[in-house]
């Protein structure tokens, strides 16, 4: 099977619509399809990867543990826009650690979140074959 | 196709750029609703007779050119837009599925990303 350079890009708020949550259970599935995966999250989207989420208010189910899973799907390239997170008073800490195992460095913990510019992550799309946005 | 009918343009657009791709001599892998996008599958909506069709007009496009039409069964499912198994299945008293709609799973729009030259998404 071909395979293909798909960007994932999430600029919606985890709560409020349903975009974060169905934009996650997409990426989940087409791991089977063993494709080059890239995420991005922008603007709102960036409220995706906050830390201690708590959804007990809304009762909304609270999905953002499944962020974590990412890595052992093979999900390593987690780009985040450094202007949103700016723009929205937050920064990296801010965010849930997010990491994989390198197979190439004997397993090594890596990070799995880059913080990127506007600029970076439109070089970023620009290299893509297939972008989803949600 | 992300959204669903009459509240946004997006299937209307959706619509007008696969029927124009068609006419153009355009293979169309197929089209896959997400989301809300999958209340374009029910044939169960009656708009006023000067408004168009949406669901209908998709059916037609699944009739006249063979288009696959793929609802997200997870998202369907959601949302309340059943054909006959998956309402025998869940022990539901009616399906809502229109002709040339099929459910599936989101395997199919990975499938098509991979497959076709272009994957264009309509939505908000």
């Amino acid at each position: 099977m071909a395979t293909k350079k798909f960007l994932y890009v999430n600029r919606t708020a985890p709560h409020g619509s349903i975009y974060a949550q169905e934009s996650l259970e997409v990426v989940l599935i087409a791991a089977a399809f063993e494709q080059d995966v890239s995420l991005a999250f922008i603007d709102d989207g960036v409220y995706q990867l906050m830390q201690n989420q708590d959804t007990s208010g809304i009762g909304s189910k609270n999905f953002s543990p499944t962020y974590k899973a990412l890595g052992d799907y093979d999900v390593s390239k987690i780009y985040v826009e450094q202007e949103s997170l700016e723009l929205r008073g937050l920064g990296k800490d801010d965010l849930m650690p997010l990491t994989y195992e390198d197979e190439d460095d004997d397993w090594a913990e890596k990070d799995s979140i880059h913080v990127v510019s506007s600029k970076e992550l439109a070089e970023i799309i620009d290299q893509q074959d297939v972008i989803l946005n949600f | 196709m992300n959204e669903g009918p009459y509240t946004h343009q997006a299937s209307d657009s959706a619509y007008h750029f696969t029927a124009a791709a068609l006419r153009a001599g355009h293979e169309i892998v197929r089209v896959f609703f997400y989301h809300d996008g999958v209340n374009n599958g029910t044939r169960l909506s009656v708009p006023p007779q000067d408004d168009r069709n949406v669901s209908e007009r998709w059916s037609e496009l699944a009739n006249e050119h063979g288009v696959e039409l793929i609802l997200c069964v997870a998202a369907a499912q959601r949302r309340g837009l059943l054909d006959e198994d998956e309402a025998k299945r869940a022990g539901k008293d009616s399906n809502n599925m229109a002709p040339g709609f099929q459910i599936s799973g989101l395997g199919q729009l990975i499938d098509a990303g991979i497959q076709a030259d272009r994957l264009v998404v309509f939505g908000d």
